[in-house]
């Protein structure tokens, strides 16, 4: 550990493809092409495309361009929100970001130890209990017998998910789920958070208690990314915000600002 | 700190390190492997009563049942072919073939684990190996009970056997390296190695002994999970190792590791794609 070192994110000329396997090739190309052929046409009256392009290389093969030419440099101590249509590639950059997803090319260079809350059940075996899940994260994590103790205590008593505990995850409803998957996230700190939208689901009760262990978690962190549609939560927690826009950066800069920009558009353009 | 680079650099030398980097990521988690391995087998035999034990017994039957019948058909002393039956057919069973099938599901067992956190690919390599070595170890008590009561008991010459043991071990995180990859693009290879699987089984001294074909022993060299077995098996039956086998068992290994390395060299950084 190197605490002269600061964590930063910086990522150069990023740009990402996803392969399309397994499918039926010629009748998925048919509807792709005829998808593709009604965006160009519709095009130019509804510039607000939701997803991805999507384009054929040599061999005719189907790729969809995730993300082009992304250049983004967080240093330490920004909290980033990203902000875009479904499909912009908010949660790809993410899975970028924390290393699932290589660059097609590129550069991804960053530093520090990276925690990512993708989904709710990210990583959890179904049939494992809760308890098993969390000793699990705990020995993925490294931490000692007595550490993964510590962890599990902690969730224990966050979620309060009581004898549920100890009954396979796939028992527990979407709000079990998520007290399970959001305390046992939150109660590790990393040097770099990378959130996506689904932490500020719950009820109202959990809500609050939610809110304020994100906060010190956020508050700890050096940096976080957090991906939302509710714009009150970036203007709440967020010092810069970055719009994503077909898998481009289309505006990068201070909250105010792009918050304006981003409800003016989608206001004309509701979508 | 963790400085991380991830750059997409065709060079050699960089897929080299990166696949390097991940394995040995992957043996800094071992301790998680060894509870993901044990969960796996706790999860499969969850609700039944004996567990895992009921592939032994059933094991424990078939072996029975094939021994007497077939050396009767072969005109075996039932004192040479039972023991030998027991140790080969459970080497086969659990430390070849369900290796080699549970190798394919390597990667995409584990899809949401992949797609939602980093973890180093080996990792499910080396989870698969720790499963089948355990389920390998719970029924070699097979072999053990036959040999006990033939009065067989090789002694200390069983040592013998750590060897080949350890290159079993090694071979098996290649296999599922390679067909863990392959398996993961092409769907379509589980089912054709399923049959094969059979196949090798027929042609494989498994149910037979490498002496009823003497004039065409040398021709047994060729099948590289003859080797496997063989340097494992032969000191527990007392047979001396011929140094043919010692070194196609050698040879076969490399091959398979430069295969299994080059399959993972160009696959790594796209199998979170292809899942």
């Amino acid at each position: 550990m190197n605490s002269e070192k600061k964590s930063f994110i910086q990522l150069e000329n990023l740009s990402l493809q996803f392969p399309l396997y397994h499918s039926n090739h010629r009748s998925l190309k048919k509807t792709l092409f005829s998808k593709a052929e009604k965006f160009i046409t519709r095009k130019e009256s509804k510039p607000q495309r939701t997803g991805a392009e999507i384009i054929y290389d040599d061999a005719n093969r189907i790729y969809i361009q995730a993300l082009r030419d992304i250049n983004l440099s967080i240093p330490s101590g920004e909290r980033i929100g990203l902000i875009g249509h479904n499909g912009a590639g908010k949660s790809t950059l993410l899975r970028a970001i924390t290393g699932i997803y290589e660059p097609n090319t590129g550069k991804i260079i960053t530093n520090g130890n990276i925690e990512s809350l993708l989904d709710t059940n990210a990583g959890m075996n179904q049939i494992l209990s809760g308890r098993e899940n969390i000793y699990l994260r705990g020995k993925r994590l490294k931490l000692n017998n007595n550490q993964i103790c510590i962890l599990e205590k902690d969730v224990e008593d966050f979620a309060q998910l009581n004898e549920f505990l100890d009954l396979p995850i796939k028992t527990y409803s979407a709000g079990m789920m998520m007290r399970l998957s959001f305390g046992l996230a939150t109660s590790i700190t990393p040097n770099i958070l990378l959130m996506d939208e689904w932490f500020m689901a719950g009820d109202s009760n959990f809500q609050s208690k939610a809110r304020n262990r994100l906060a010190s978690v956020i508050n700890k962190a050096e940096i976080v990314v957090l991906t939302t549609h509710n714009l009150s939560i970036i203007k709440q927690w967020c010092t810069r915000v970055v719009w994503l826009k077909a898998g481009r950066i289309f505006a990068d800069g201070k909250v105010d600002d792009i918050v304006n920009r981003y409800e003016q558009a989608m206001h004309e353009n509701p979508f | 700190m963790s400085l991380q680079i991830r750059i997409n650099n065709h060079s050699l030398y960089n897929r080299h390190l990166q696949c390097l980097a991940d394995v040995i990521e992957s043996y800094k988690l071992w301790n998680l492997a060894c509870s993901m391995a044990w969960l796996d087998i706790k999860l499969r035999y969850k609700g039944s009563l004996l567990g895992p034990f009921w592939m032994t017994s059933t094991s424990a039957v078939m072996i029975v049942a094939v021994g007497v019948i077939y050396g009767s058909l072969f005109k075996i002393n039932t004192q040479v072919y039972l023991p030998y039956l027991s140790i080969s057919f459970i080497l086969w069973q659990n430390a070849i073939s369900s290796m080699i099938v549970d190798s394919c599901q390597c990667f995409l067992q584990t899809d949401t684990f992949i797609r939602s956190l980093k973890l180093p690919f080996f990792l499910q390599a080396i989870r698969t190996v720790i499963r089948n070595c355990i389920m390998t170890a719970l029924n070699s008590i097979i072999p053990f009970v036959v040999f006990i009561y033939y009065h067989r008991w090789p002694g200390s010459i069983i040592l013998l056997t750590i060897p080949g043991i350890c290159l079993w071990i090694i071979n098996s995180h290649a296999i599922c390296l390679l067909l863990g990859s392959v398996c993961t693009r092409f769907r379509d290879i589980p089912q054709i190695i399923n049959s094969f699987i059979q196949i090798i089984y027929y042609i494989t001294p498994i149910m037979w002994m490498p002496s009823q074909i003497q004039n065409h022993k040398t021709l047994l060299l060729t099948n590289p999970i003859y080797c496997t077995i063989q340097l494992i098996q032969g000191p527990i039956l007392g047979e001396h190792l011929s140094i043919y086998v010692i070194t196609g068992a050698i040879l076969y290994s490399f091959i398979l590791w430069i295969i299994a390395w080059v399959t993972f060299l160009r696959s790594r950084s796209r199998l979170a794609f292809w899942i």
